[in-house]
């Protein structure tokens, strides 16, 4: 094989600090060589380390499983440390992801938002007794623990919230990664929680009828979870609940 | 001034999986908690922990006959005898609740499936009936150097799994969690901690935070082997480096450094043991399947160490796999089947296709041993609490309880931040609870100015250098090439004075960003001395250690030497002293007589004395050390084991 065919990568990437008084939004363009295997990680730890010393990006476990790193990708929210440069064309547009508090350059705040979502949901397990820590574990079928599993695999970056239209007009709503976590709770028989109390939480205009039905969210979510399924479980058990309750839970 | 200083009863450093079951602890128990964390705690490295937990419930076919007793038989073998026996057993006892515990708050673990089953077991594929009155208990998968299955697991993503539910707790107690922020020094008077000088990652001020428990928690120094680790970016060892900083409290045997034997070769992602676990295979160039050989009895499941070493073996004589990268060997877990590979090995099957561009059902894996965990750490008693110093404890994989000794068995790491999570986490409420918050400004400002003047003299040096960059890639060179899986002398000796020679260049490093904000290359050459101190430790004790033991192997001292080696290495590095200083305490209480593991080599130098003789020193020699009196008496939970010498 003839290496002659090495590309040359011009990255334009989103830059603001806001720290710095100074620091006006903009974009800085960077070139670097490609290289085999090169992924957005490796190719932004270049440009940081022999080019400009103050981007802010963030990565931790560059394997897909920290949800870190999400940033706009060409326009499409991605994880950057398994997007490799090879799927990309020889021009790259980096923005943060958006419905984020921007934190600097690429870097945004994901940590708040999921806290707050957690706090909004309640998402913990809402268990019905007391931990024994002398008795046997509860009994669960693997189909159902398989199942939980499923929707447990979110690792909140927050490509579905940056990808949805909902959620970039209305910042209560809790996008998909709220949703399918809500829905994580709601399928665990560990959960006391009855249907009445989930309608509280999921009916409402911030909750999954707020969804306009685009499901961009599924098109991006890099965990590739089966979020249609997910909203489709939830709307079934929240007009279930709403039938069997007689009407709206304001009556 | 008030935003630069606060109070909190009990502060953790580290939102992992340790330090956040610990914090649990004392929030139950009506201490106001902070937890300091680089990085929201979700994104903590205890996420990518995937095959397993190690807890020995016995609910699978293959897990009959197991207990406590024999999960910490199987974890002082493990560590080639180097652990604490105390701890091993507490930590035996304790795992099966803790992880019971983590069901309670919503792990959806992998359940028995009664009826019949289909495993792969050394090379056989095996139908086992698993009896319908253990259907859906907890099950177990195979892992390396264990008698019985053991491996609790959510597919390959137990780690994740558990840190959202632990989390999720977290945020039901209301902890106070400040992510992006970073503990640059501890606060102390010289017998006692009082909290720590932090740095906001988001804006680049410092804070400090006064505390009457300080617990460091922050994971292992995994990235001192720069790229040729597991371990995600942020696994600096920022812990370890702040207790060195003391100069009173010591390390505890930081040589002994454990590779995975399956990191994805290049990139040095982990593949977990649960592959080979579950049945798949090491293969040489010629798709030999070499641990057969090598090891009859476990084969491709002898603990990683060892493991490791056949590995690293099998590629100096020349049967590695060429690659661009380096040679490497292959896994092969195809014959496992699509079906099994995307679902109880599912995080497994994503890598490969990721970062590999293979379908590990049709394709073999490349693999290579990678730095992966650290089993030295921050020295502490059996309480969790640091020698030398009052207030403060260790937790987790920055700590040196010491349950791994030389070697870490696979799915022992993620019991332990459990169980040392409660048990520490329990005597940290206890003193909480007793104590009341004597927080002196003076102390916290003048540790606060020292900080803020370090970082405006960082910033103030002109001229030229290499970047602190530069200098991290250099650090992971020397490691990897000197102070490897194969170590000796003369290596080791010009890693420390390579390392020296860093040390120094780094202290004349020029930063290019000199602007306001986060500057993360002035986060970065915050923490580089402390990586390279750390590192001067791991190879001046590893050339100091004239033996070989469990992750430790000197090819020019190939033997374990119980007779002169039954010791764990401590380091200090006192206060403007050029060097880090060496001393060594007895490993515990011994309860199983040092023997053959019962993988790897027979051969090694008994001891000279008795057990009984070697016991009676153990108090004295701690104490030296500064071990602080537990709350109960050394030896209280000793297993007195009954079979007597093996």
């Amino acid at each position: 094989m003839i290496d002659s065919a090495i590309r040359r990568l011009r990255f334009e990437i989103f830059r603001y600090n806001p720290e710095d008084p100074e620091s006006k939004p903009h974009i800085d363009t960077f070139e670097i060589d490609e290289r085999p295997y090169m992924t957005l990680y490796m190719a932004l730890s270049e440009i940081r380390e022999t080019q400009d010393p103050g981007l802010q990006f963030d990565f931790a476990c560059r394997s897909a499983i920290c949800g870190s790193c999400g940033m706009m990708v060409n326009g499409r929210p991605a994880l950057g440390c398994r997007t490799l440069t090879a799927d990309l064309p020889e021009e790259i547009r980096l923005h943060p992801l958006p419905a984020f508090k921007l934190i600097g350059d690429l870097s945004v705040d994901t940590g708040t938002w999921f806290r707050e979502m957690a706090e909004r949901t309640e998402a913990w397990i809402h268990e019905r007794l007391p931990f024994d820590k002398d008795a046997e574990e509860q009994r669960m079928s693997d189909d159902i623990a398989a199942a939980i599993y499923e929707g447990d695999r979110c690792i909140e970056c927050g490509c579905c919230v940056a990808s949805c239209g909902a959620a970039n007009i209305n910042e209560e709503f809790l996008a998909a990664a709220g949703l399918n976590r809500i829905a994580r709770f709601m399928m665990d028989p560990r959960d006391g929680r009855t249907d009445t109390d989930w309608f509280e939480v999921v009916a409402g205009p911030e909750g999954v009828f707020g969804c306009v039905g685009m499901m961009a969210c599924a098109d991006v979510c890099p965990k590739e979870l089966p979020l249609l399924d997910v909203y489709a479980y939830l709307r079934r058990r929240t007009l279930g609940t709403k039938i069997a309750t007689g009407g709206s839970p304001s009556e | 001034m008030t935003t630069q200083m606060t109070t909190t009863d009990v502060l953790v450093i580290g939102g992992g999986l340790a330090g956040e079951r610990c914090a649990m602890e004392a929030a139950a128990a009506g201490q106001e908690v902070t937890i300091l964390s680089l990085v929201p705690p979700r994104r903590s490295h205890s996420c990518a922990a995937q095959g397993g937990m190690q807890a020995a419930l016995g609910n699978c076919v293959k897990a009959e006959g197991d207990s406590p007793e024999v999960h910490y038989l199987d974890t002082v073998r493990g560590s080639d005898w180097g652990a604490d026996q105390e701890v091993a057993n507490i930590f035996a006892e304790e795992a099966p609740v803790a992880v019971r515990e983590l069901a309670h708050f919503g792990v959806p673990w992998t359940r028995v499936r009664g009826g019949t089953n289909t495993y792969f077991i050394k090379g056989e594929s095996v139908d086992i009936e698993e009896p319908l009155e253990n259907d859906g208990l907890i099950t177990h998968r195979d892992f390396g150097g264990t008698a019985k299955w053991r491996a609790c697991y959510a597919a390959a993503g137990t780690g994740h799994a558990a840190l959202y539910a632990v989390d999720s707790e977290v945020v039901r107690l209301g902890i106070t969690v400040r992510d992006r922020a970073e503990a640059v020094s501890l606060i102390h008077d010289g017998t006692r901690c009082h909290g720590v000088v932090a740095r906001c990652l988001r804006t680049g001020t410092y804070f400090a935070v006064m505390a009457k428990a300080t617990v460091i928690a922050t994971g292992g120094y995994g990235r001192i082997y720069g790229q040729y680790t597991t371990n995600a970016t942020i696994n600096y060892g920022t812990g370890a480096a702040l207790a060195l900083g003391t100069g009173i409290v010591p390390l505890g045997n930081m040589e002994a450094v454990q590779f995975h034997p399956t990191a994805l070769s290049p990139s040095g992602i982990l593949i977990t043991e649960g592959c080979r676990g579950d049945g798949g295979y090491l293969l040489d160039k010629n798709l030999h399947r070499f641990m057969v050989e090598a090891e009859p009895e476990k084969q491709e499941l002898a603990s990683r160490d060892v493991v490791s070493r056949h590995m690293m073996q099998c590629i100096q004589d020349g049967k590695g796999v060429d690659s661009p990268n380096g040679r490497h060997l292959w896994l092969d877990i195809r014959h496992l089947g699509e079906e099994h590979l995307t679902t109880k090995l599912l995080e497994v099957f994503d890598i490969c296709r990721d970062f590999a561009g293979i379908n590990p059902a049709h394709d073999l894996i490349p693999v290579r041993p990678t730095q992966h965990y650290s089993m030295g750490g921050v020295r502490v008693n059996k309480d969790g609490e640091a020698y030398g110093m009052a207030c403060l404890y260790a937790v987790g994989e920055a700590a040196c309880w010491d349950m791994h000794g030389f070697n870490r068995l696979g799915g022992n790491s993620l019991a332990e931040t459990l169980v040392a999570g409660r048990v520490v986490g329990g005597r940290v409420a206890e003193y909480a609870s007793g104590a009341t918050l004597e927080a002196s400004t003076t102390l916290a400002f003048d540790a606060l100015n020292a900080e803020e003047q370090r970082s405006q003299s960082l910033l103030r040096r002109e001229g030229n250098s290499r970047s602190v960059y530069g200098i991290r890639d250099a650090l992971g060179e020397i490691m990897i090439g000197k102070v490897g899986i194969f170590r000796n002398g003369a290596d080791l000796a010009a890693a420390v004075d390579e390392l020296k020679d860093l040390i120094s260049e780094c202290d004349k490093a020029v930063l290019r960003q000199k602007g306001p904000g986060a500057n993360p290359e002035l986060a970065f050459a915050l923490r580089l001395p402390g990586m390279l101190r750390l590192a001067l430790t791991v190879a001046m004790g590893a050339l100091a250690r004239t033996e070989s033991r469990g992750a430790h192997f000197r090819v020019d001292y190939p033997l374990r030497n119980d007779q002169d080696w039954l010791s764990r290495t401590l380091v200090r590095w006192q206060t403007d002293a050029g060097d880090p200083t060496l001393s060594y305490e007895r490993v515990g209480l011994i309860d199983l007589p040092p023997g053959h593991r019962g993988y790897g080599s027979d051969e090694r130098i008994e001891m000279d004395v008795s057990v009984d003789e070697y016991n009676e020193g153990v108090l004295v020699s701690q104490a030296e050390e500064g071990r602080l009196e537990s709350t109960e008496a050394m030896g209280s939970q000793l297993r007195r084991y009954s079979g007597g010498a093996a």
